[in-house]
């Protein structure tokens, strides 16, 4: 038989397990609201500690990438993760283990062109590309005369 | 000598002689099914040592000393080490071999390293231009993972066609007969080069569906060159296709007429257990390397199999080609082994 790439993606189509979305979606929901449910508790803790809403809010990104950095370094993380998918991605928590987990890997090469240079291998393109997006917004709130000076 | 039979088989006529073989294995392979035929098995993935490409090199140099002494070769003896790994330029096999004081030819072949290795050190061995060879192929999941893809403690998921790079090394001697004690029983009778075969696949997640166009290649080019069925064999093992890549190499030759299902293995879906939970099974040059320096090639010596095709197979990528959306070529080269006297 003469190896044809357009039959043969058919059959890949055919053949290859794909990912359970609806299953995935699902656990990546209760995970991630999991997650934000214990942040909610955070920050109730913070105000009933005497922070106003604002300075609560600081606290509790705080507090959760501690947790997430220190899960992480106990390699239950990456556990968590396996099936909680983009619910441990997406809350700041994820962030910490993106920053933390190249910290870990990367130390063997050193303190500076392993660890230092590698810390943001992960998380560098959400720093680029969301700082980049905030110069366009307030160029944008800047252009329609909103934001003015405080 | 080196005879060319059919289209692209070699054929060894002196058959150079398997002379010995080990395997050592991580812990979890150490778990799975086959880690009680494995000559190693390490406690730790580490292995002592304070980097991962460290510890794979040490993998590798464990499994080469455990096959010199099986065979009674002292290391200075050797006239070529054929070693390989998947880390850039080959360190894990060159930093096994650093002190060795042997001539040293490091192969890349992807996963299909061993078949390489031992392809041409059987070359080698018959044109005479080595008296004893040894071919050599490691892998170790955490060295693979952080150069492929994350570290290991990134939170990420894997794909159901995704494999699990194997922690694990294989060696294997090869010596001209003159060399070997008489009556000597496995030999390497015949040989293919594998050809590159690239069919669209871009996903490095599925690289069982990338190698197995060209396991179909090497596997239809090997049968029609010695004129043989399947059923000659006791066993056609590929390399690491995993379950994905098995399944599709067997629908691909089922089209063709040809059943491969009643002698067919593959070491990837061999390796590990379904509860081990790595998705499509084992791969990396260390996979098909310590299953068929263990496992496969014991069962030869005991009589438990007399003629086997391995079939190693690899991918031919890399983190670079793909991001730049390059495809994903397999290649698989083939080794058929022999088992001679009682």
């Amino acid at each position: 038989m003469k190896l044809d790439q357009r039959k043969y993606q058919q059959l890949l189509a055919r053949k290859c397990p794909r990912s359970p979305l609806w299953k995935d979606c699902l656990k990546a929901f209760l995970f991630g609201g999991a997650i934000c449910t214990v942040g909610e508790g955070v920050s109730n803790f913070w105000q009933f500690r005497g922070l106003d809403t604002a300075d609560a809010a600081a606290a509790t990104a705080i507090t959760m990438v501690f947790f997430g950095a220190l899960l992480t370094c106990l390699h239950w993380y990456e556990k968590l993760a396996k099936h909680a998918g983009a619910g441990t991605i997406v809350p700041i928590t994820g962030f910490a283990n993106a920053i933390v987990s190249p910290a870990m890997e990367f130390k063997s090469e050193g303190l500076v062109l392993g660890l230092g240079a590698k810390l943001f291998v992960i998380a560098g393109p959400v720093l680029v590309y969301g700082i980049a997006a905030s110069v366009v917004y307030g160029l944008i709130l800047y252009a329609m005369g909103g934001g003015g000076a405080a | 000598m080196i005879e060319r039979i059919g289209q692209r088989t070699l054929r060894f006529a002196g058959q150079p002689v398997l002379l010995s073989h080990a395997a050592a294995v991580g812990k979890k392979e150490g778990e799975g099914p086959l880690g009680s035929r494995f000559d190693f098995v390490a406690e730790n993935d580490r292995m002592g040592q304070k980097s991962w490409e460290l510890a794979e090199s040490e993998l590798q140099k464990t499994a080469i000393r455990r096959a010199l002494d099986k065979g009674g070769v002292r290391g200075e003896e050797l006239d070529a080490v054929l070693a390989g790994d998947l880390l850039n330029q080959c360190i894990g096999s060159f930093l096994a071999s650093m002190h060795s004081n042997v001539p040293y030819l490091g192969q890349y072949g992807a996963c299909s390293t061993m078949a390489q290795g031992l392809a041409l050190g059987a070359c080698l061995v018959e044109g005479g231009a080595a008296r004893r060879a040894l071919a050599a192929a490691s892998s170790h999941f955490c060295s693979a993972e952080r150069q492929y893809r994350f570290p290991l403690a990134y939170g990420g998921q894997r794909t159901p066609t995704a494999q699990w790079t194997a922690t694990a090394a294989g060696a294997a001697v090869l010596t001209a007969p003159s060399y070997a004690p008489a009556g000597e029983g496995l030999r390497i009778t015949h040989a293919l080069f594998g050809k590159m075969v690239e069919l669209g696949v871009t996903d490095a997640n599925n690289m069982g569906a990338a190698m197995a166009p060209a396991a179909y290649d090497t596997l239809c080019a090997l049968l029609n060159d010695l004129h043989a069925a399947p059923c000659d064999f006791d066993c056609i093992v590929t390399g690491d296709l995993g379950r994905v890549g098995a399944d599709l190499l067997l629908t691909l030759l089922r089209e063709d007429g040809i059943d491969l299902s009643p002698v067919y293995s593959d070491c990837g879906s061999l390796l590990f257990s379904d509860g081990q939970d790595t998705h499509a099974g084992g791969s990396g040059c260390g996979c098909s390397a310590a299953v068929l320096c263990g496992p496969l090639l014991r069962d030869m010596r005991e009589g438990k199999l007399r003629r086997l095709v391995f079939a190693g197979t690899g991918a031919m990528m890399s983190p670079t080609s793909v991001q730049q959306g390059q495809p994903i070529a397999g290649i698989c080269h083939a080794v058929v082994i022999e088992r001679s006297g009682a």
